[in-house]
């Protein structure tokens, strides 16, 4: 009974039905099936496969992003039993990002902050045409160690290294990872402004923020 | 002979798709972020919401907007000729601007581009006869990015004798780059009379006016300045993904666009221009060499038409990244179909990778596309009545053509001969002349090229003008000291 559902709730992830989703995880826990199970059992591999058929171009943006949307109803429903349990996912890291001030552009950022989402990251999205205080402060409030920068505009990615010098003024730059993105953004210009990272698209980024907390 | 002309859609879809955008323009309304765009909206009749900065424009509005803009502009060279016309189905070219960096095919570099190059790329532009104008090609990392767009255009002054599209990156720079212009021109009212340039102005996707942009649009309407409004919905991303449903998009953001200008100033010249994309569903990027593109392109470009509008686009681009297979797919695909459209500026050649690197190979390379784009538009004229009875009865059934009189009066009318670029020599010819790519016969023609430009017009007193607004604006911006000019 359970490996079916399981198999379900993969199914539904690779299929892009987020209520599907969202019905079976409800049913799950109806038949007495253990949050964490659920997660690992049904929905992680679910969410693998998505990338790996992602990885070799049989999947597409859509594709990611409607299965993460289905991951987010389904944790929805389970972070409440997980807490009752005293129990939680481990999460790799938390990021604080945004696009700066300037700068209006949100597709790449939000994509972003989606893939990290769904891959586990406790992730505050701060917007678009973010003041550069607003990354200070939310990163002293939820002592992020990951800070995500976006500009797609080439005045606007001075910014990022406005923002990285005030991260050194308010003595957080030690505590946080900086990774900066956006089309004009080279893997040079991370370097010149002394990012910690960077990465040409969410899948990219996906891995950095691993590669960074880890490392 | 009216040039061949191509379109893709139904009048009916073009009615549906012009009555939708009206429809977006009154829900869900513009957002304007721009006190003055606001103030005009509302004035002439259109509904505010004032915290969230939506303006709904009722379609009596847009009707006479429409009215008020014109059919047709010139833009003028330096020596006060009409050479663009803004209008009808003339196809003219111009190359891609703004880009970031400069793709140098010899060492197949991408790198940040400076005074040197754009002035190098600005003399080859004037010696290609297939650009009808200059662009402001390249943003110079040598100066402060606070004067990257107006130090652009004053190089380009200083070397072209073709009108220029260019655009403002801040609401003072707008005014120093009009100044700028001005002075060349001889004055406000000459530049009023005959336009140098277009301001391109790009509303943000979906359904929203800066408050930088829309300044901009209004500045240009209240000088008389053509305003190049640039839309760029990307399909899947910041726009349905349905190509036709982009196309609705892009015409609601264009039309809103023409309110604004003919509000601030009626009459004054704007251009239904674009720069949209089909959202790239693998790498999440905007390509521009991409066929889903170039529909959304077409399809806008024809809306534009039947609303009687000048039109422009973003087409013979690519988004390859070295001049090979790729880029010259996607330019001449682009290129043709810009030109079997009509548009009366396509702006693209020389960018690669989705319009951040210029390239001066490319350009001459694109240069050959054009040409020959040029040339299929045409089409094919009727020279002799009859078309040919007496000219194959005279030669009865000899093949001696070549050494004809008619074949002597009409080759260099009937056939257009492509440079050097293009290799039509046979295996043997080609060998010997070293097995040389169709990239390296580019490179030697940009140095070969580079050696007969014609001089500038631009005398001293106004070279040192330009040169003191500019430093002026520098210094404002914390640089003492501009870059020196390359000496000639």
């Amino acid at each position: 009974m359970s490996n079916d559902l399981y198999t379900q709730l993969a199914s539904s992830l690779l299929d892009g039905d987020p209520d599907a989703t969202e019905a079976l995880t409800r049913q799950a826990l109806e038949a007495g099936i253990e949050p964490m199970a659920i997660i690992k059992e049904g929905l992680m591999p679910g969410m693998n496969s998505v990338g790996d058929k992602f990885s070799c171009g049989e999947y597409f943006l859509p594709d990611l992003i409607i299965a993460a949307d289905g991951m987010k109803k389904a944790m929805d429903l389970l972070e409440p039993e997980l807490r009752s349990r005293r129990q939680r996912v481990e999460s790799p890291g938390t990021v604080v990002l945004g696009t700066v001030k300037g700068d209006i552009h949100e597709i790449g950022k939000s994509l972003v902050a989606t893939m990290l989402s769904a891959n586990g990251f406790k992730v505050y999205d701060l917007g678009v045409n973010v003041p550069n205080e607003d990354f200070i402060l939310k990163v002293k409030e939820t002592g992020a160690n990951i800070v995500g920068l976006s500009a797609l505009l080439t005045t606007t990615m001075t910014v990022q290294k406005e923002i990285i010098s005030e991260l050194e003024k308010a003595g957080l730059r030690d505590r946080v990872k900086v990774i900066v993105g956006g089309a004009p953004v080279t893997r040079g210009w991370a370097k010149e402004i002394g990012a910690d990272g960077y990465a040409e698209d969410a899948i990219g980024a996906v891995q950095l923020a691993r590669q960074l907390v880890s490392g | 002979m009216p040039p061949l002309k191509l379109s893709i859609l139904d009048n009916e879809t073009v009615e549906q798709i012009i009555e939708e955008a009206i429809q977006l323009l009154t829900d869900p309304g513009i957002r304007v972020h721009n006190p003055e765009g606001l103030r005009l909206l509302a004035e002439a009749g259109a509904a505010l919401d004032s915290p969230s900065q939506i303006a709904r424009i009722p379609e009596t509005l847009v009707r006479q907007c429409l009215a008020s803009a014109p059919k047709e502009f010139y833009l003028y060279n330096l020596s006060g000729l009409p050479v663009v016309r803004y209008g009808g189905d003339t196809a003219q070219f111009d190359p891609g601007s703004t880009a970031v960096s400069i793709y140098d095919h010899s060492s197949g570099a991408h790198r940040s581009p400076n005074t040197q190059d754009l002035v190098k790329f600005v003399k080859l532009v004037e010696t290609l006869p297939q650009m009808d104008a200059q662009s402001t090609a390249f943003i110079c990392r040598d100066v402060t990015e606070r004067i990257g767009d107006l130090y652009r255009l004053y190089l380009a002054l200083n070397y072209m004798h073709k009108p220029i599209i260019t655009g403002a990156f801040g609401i003072d720079t707008w005014w120093v780059m009009w100044e700028m212009l001005a002075v060349v021109a001889g004055g406000e009212a000459e530049l009023v009379k005959r336009p140098l340039a277009v301001f391109d102005v790009c509303p943000t996707p979906p359904l929203l006016w800066s408050n930088l942009t829309c300044q901009n649009l209004i500045d240009c309407a209240r000088k008389g300045v053509p305003a190049q409004l640039v839309s760029m919905p990307l399909a899947g991303a910041t726009s349905p993904v349905t190509l036709a449903a982009a196309v609705v998009h892009h015409a609601a953001e264009s039309l809103s666009g023409v309110v604004i200008g003919q509000l601030a100033n009626p009459g004054s010249p704007i251009v239904w221009g674009g720069a949209p994309a089909a959202f790239d569903m693998r790498a999440g990027t905007t390509p521009m060499g991409d066929v889903n593109t170039w529909l959304i392109d077409m399809a806008y470009i024809q809306v534009g038409k039947s609303l009687g509008l000048p039109t422009h686009t973003y087409m013979g681009t690519s988004d390859a990244k070295l001049l090979d297979f790729q880029s010259g797919l996607e330019s001449s695909g682009g290129t043709f179909l810009a030109a079997l459209s009509g548009v009366n500026m396509v702006s693209g050649a020389g960018m690669i990778d989705f319009l951040r690197s210029q390239s001066l190979e490319k350009l001459v390379l694109d240069a050959e596309i054009i040409a020959m784009a040029k040339r299929f538009i045409a089409g094919v004229e009727i020279r002799d009545q009859p078309i040919a009875v007496d000219l194959m009865r005279k030669s009865a059934h000899q093949a001696n053509f070549l050494s004809q009189p008619h074949t002597h009066r009409w080759f260099r009318k009937e056939l257009y001969i492509p440079s050097e670029i293009i290799d039509r020599g046979s295996l043997d010819a080609w060998q010997k002349k070293g097995s040389r790519p169709a990239t390296e016969r580019a490179s030697d023609r940009v140095e070969s090229l580079l050696k007969n430009v014609p001089p500038s017009s631009l005398s001293e007193e106004l070279r040192a003008e330009l040169r003191t607004l500019t430093a002026c604006a520098a210094q404002k911006y914390g640089m003492d000291h501009l870059p020196p000019l390359p000496v000639e």
